[in-house]
């Protein structure tokens, strides 16, 4: 089989890809789902990483997210900080502005 | 009680959880869907709720109201889905022993609600649609 001819060095490097590449899942609402295209998204994030920097990331993966007035994040069902670091366990949304009532 | 429900909103049974023997004032605000928005012809809207959040975020404005005002009984209902002009969007009732207090605290849960609930209404023209707010 294929998988056999992969040298033992590589598949000793998947767990640290997976550590240093651990993807999130950004659940999307509202406008945020018409610009992508997507109800939800798998972004991969270095360790460490904060809501910034998803932030970023996104922003560079999808440009028309800068069309937003503004665009907060929430982590496991709560608003959350620029500064707060992301781990891989964590639910995270997008929150465009909110338009209830 | 706080709930998100796709199915329409029904004032009678509402009105049945609100009564108190304390009571001698109960609130009720009713946002319904309206047939333009800056005088342009609105066709239907479309609500979609981050329900976990949504519903935790109400809760906390039910409890700081409960805090604020001597509140006996409180509801907030939010609809999702596709609703038609006259259908009931929210519905938030208060109960109080006295009117001053069942006003001032059901202005101040919608007035939050708008402001910090993670629900989103596009509104539905007969030629195109807005998410309301998200863009200047």
């Amino acid at each position: 089989m294929h998988e056999l001819n992969v040298p033992l060095f590589l598949l000793a490097l998947f767990p640290l890809l997976w550590i240093m590449n651990a993807p999130v899942n950004v659940l999307l609402f509202g406008i945020t789902r018409d610009i992508t295209g997507q109800t939800a998204i798998r972004h991969s994030l270095p360790p460490n990483a904060r809501v910034s920097d998803l932030l970023a990331q996104l922003h560079g993966q999808y440009p028309r997210l800068a069309e937003i007035r503004a665009l907060l994040v929430a982590v496991n069902g709560e608003y959350a900080d620029p500064d707060q670091e992301l781990k891989s366990t964590d639910e995270i949304a997008l929150i465009p502005p909110v338009s209830g009532g | 009680m706080i709930a998100l429900t796709s199915d329409p909103i029904d004032l009678g049974s509402a009105y049945k959880y609100m009564q108190a023997d304390g009571a001698g004032a109960i609130d009720f605000f009713l946002g319904v869907v309206r047939d333009n928005t800056q005088e342009r012809p609105v066709d239907r809207l479309e609500y979609e709720a981050y329900d976990r959040m949504a519903i935790s975020e109400m809760q906390k404005i039910v409890d700081e109201a409960h805090r604020r005002w001597p509140i006996l009984k409180c509801l907030v209902v939010h609809r999702t889905g596709l609703l038609r002009i006259g259908e009931m969007a929210v519905l938030i009732g208060v109960s109080t022993p006295h009117r001053g207090d069942a006003f001032e605290a059901t202005r101040y849960i919608i007035d939050t609600i708008k402001q910090t609930v993670p629900i989103w209404k596009k509104e539905i023209f007969t030629n195109g649609e807005v998410w309301v707010n998200a863009t200047p």
